[in-house]
């Protein structure tokens, strides 16, 4: 290596130096985010402590902060969309990998990405007047009987948890699934052959993948609930925007990053604005450990390179 | 015999069912793409373009200065993070294995993982708390910081792809490593990181959670980057859910014109990918 011979020339320091700088700016951004919030939420955390996140009531005239509800709202929201999209992502990324012919390969791996790339706005407009409106027709026929679970409580407001839940499922999806598909595709061939040359059937075959592939479609799963942990827009528009906690899918209840979006920019006293950075403090650290995980459990599957987090975003990967 | 068959049948199952859940997932977007288009094109006019918003009860009127914000908080953003993410990956590429790239790589993953709404959150302590002033220049920094990692990444890989034949051969020739670097390594990959940062761009103009309180949102046009500006994203979001039906119209229209960005990006980058490919195939 040329970088660790012993007499280094000058421009080769200087170069080293120019580049290294950036890198290291681009890592002083990330220490930043993480400083930034805690200095800018440290009234809320010294004067609450602990019971921010053990009250129930938000109450901004009164000065009240508590973040119940909304660890709840996105805890609750986020593994509800884990709960419809793991099968439908895995079903995906297995028809994708093992089982579409080859010229159909790279048309539905297009699609799914385009799933990716619609922003997240466009989501939340085709949920407020498509979504919302299907899922209230939905909570209307409701039979008697069903309505005494808790699950299916509350009002035909059509707004609420089941409309979030289905609309982060669907942006979830292609994150995913297009880990889950580099992942079985990782699976060597022999995996396989061994596997039919025990006279397994397909699925069989396919079940090898996937328990060879386990940590790695783990760690997809996780990624996606990485992203519906502070998926913003979307959610907020069909959400309902209510800090209660309720098993009810259709009740409306409100996430972290939900709340950020509406009151944030309103936010005038300090107190109230701190309580709000505790909350994107909370945000950052719990997506920082899901994610970290994550690649943790990606990476081991001996992968040499990393998952693509962002699928639409550089596709110049297949190039290689 | 009938374990056999019964094997048989659960496999046949399954991949029907595999079948079926690509089909489940392609029909919201199929969904999303009709309404956008249904709704979009008998909403989208000249006037949309061209137009300022109108006061409610009036009909008409269009997006002329939120459709400039976008472009101008997009500039921003580029301008912020295009230097920082091709020079990290660049170090990245350069210095792969040791400890600073590493750490590096591990970073901009990170931030990638970073909900938008939270980076929102830390532009505002930065450059909107001090300042007391929401401003273009926040909003770009927010999209700056979202861009930095996709930008660096993509440069690292292509980086990586660049036969080291060429980067071994301008050394042989005597090149520093910042001459090899920049004059024969990062030309042969530009394309490609050409086309990254176009994907980047498509996707961060996209972005509504960090822009709503760096940005904000602005009823008049400008250019002033110290002033809070207008974009199409905070101003779909403003009229989506205002209780007016002609706003509701203008929303799908700029629901509209984001969607046909993204697909067009979208598209251009598949074309650009799939010629280098064949040029790689080619040599």
């Amino acid at each position: 290596m040329f970088s660790r011979s012993r007499n280094v020339r000058p421009d080769e320091i200087m170069f080293r130096a120019g580049t290294g700088a950036f890198a290291i700016l681009l890592i002083a951004i990330v220490v930043a985010i993480g400083f930034g919030l805690t200095k800018e939420s440290r009234f809320s955390i010294v004067h609450f402590g602990w019971s921010f996140w053990r009250t129930d009531i938000w109450d901004p005239v009164a000065g009240e902060f508590g973040a119940r509800p909304f660890i709840w709202g996105t805890l609750y929201s986020s593994l509800l969309a884990l709960v419809i999209s793991t099968p439908i992502a895995l079903g995906i990324a297995i028809f994708i990998s093992e089982l579409a012919p080859a010229r159909m390969k790279r048309p539905l791996v297009f699609l799914t990405e385009l799933l990716a790339a619609i922003p997240s706005i466009v989501y939340g407009l085709w949920g407020i007047f498509v979504l919302v409106p299907a899922v209230r027709q939905l909570q209307l026929i409701t039979p008697e009987w069903l309505k005494s679970v808790p699950l299916f409580t509350g009002p035909p407001l059509g707004i609420g948890m089941l409309s979030a839940a289905l609309i982060l499922a669907i942006m979830v999806i292609p994150f995913s699934s297009s880990v889950a598909r580099e992942v079985l595709k990782a699976v060597p061939q022999s995996q396989r052959e061994g596997a039919y040359a025990l006279g397994a059937t397909r699925w069989e075959a396919i079940r090898m993948a996937l328990f060879y592939a386990r940590t790695g479609i783990v760690g997809a799963i996780m990624l996606g609930f990485g992203r519906a942990l502070g998926e913003t827009m979307a959610v907020t528009m069909v959400i309902g925007n209510n800090p209660q906690i309720s098993l009810s899918l259709y009740a409306p209840q409100y996430t972290m990053a939900a709340v950020l979006a509406n009151e944030f920019a309103e936010a005038t006293d300090d107190l109230y604005l701190h309580a709000l950075v505790e909350i994107g403090l909370v945000l950052f650290i719990v997506t920082l450990i899901i994610n970290g995980i994550s690649r943790m459990f990606i990476w081991s599957m001996g992968r040499q390179k990393r998952p693509r987090p962002a699928p639409a975003a550089a596709p110049a990967r297949s190039a290689a | 015999m009938t374990r056999d068959l019964w094997r048989r049948a659960v496999s046949h199952t399954i991949i029907v069912l595999c079948g079926v859940s690509v089909i489940v997932a392609l029909i919201p977007l199929a969904l999303i793409l009709f309404y956008v288009l249904a709704q979009g094109l008998t909403s989208l006019n000249l006037s949309f373009f061209t137009e300022m918003p109108r006061p409610v009860g009036e009909a008409g009127g269009g997006m002329a200065n939120s459709i400039a914000g976008s472009i101008l908080v997009t500039l921003l953003g580029a301008l912020f993070a295009i230097p920082i993410g091709i020079m990290s990956g660049v170090y990245a590429a350069e210095y792969a294995g040791t400890r600073l790239s590493n750490a590096t790589r591990f970073a901009a993953d990170t931030l990638n993982g970073v909900p938008s709404i939270v980076i929102g959150v830390f532009v505002y302590t930065v450059a909107v708390l001090p300042f007391r002033r929401f401003s273009a220049l926040a909003g770009g920094l927010a999209l700056g910081v979202m861009m930095i990692p996709l930008i660096m990444r993509t440069t690292e890989e292509l980086l990586k792809l660049v036969p080291s034949t060429l980067r071994e051969g301008a050394l042989a020739l005597g090149a520093t490593r910042a001459r090899a670097v920049f004059t024969v390594v990062v030309p042969a990959a530009l394309p490609g990181i050409l086309t990254g940062i176009l994907l980047a761009l498509a996707r961060i103009a996209g972005e509504t959670a960090p822009l709503l309180f760096t940005a904000f949102n602005n009823r008049f046009f400008t250019t002033d980057v110290r002033q809070p500006v207008s974009t199409l994203t905070v101003q779909v979001f403003t009229y989506a859910i205002a209780p007016y039906e002609d706003w509701h119209r203008q929303a799908w229209a700029g629901a509209l014109v984001l969607v046909a960005m993204v697909l067009i990006c979208s598209l251009l980058a598949r074309v650009a990918t799939a010629r280098m490919e064949k040029l790689h195939r080619g040599s």
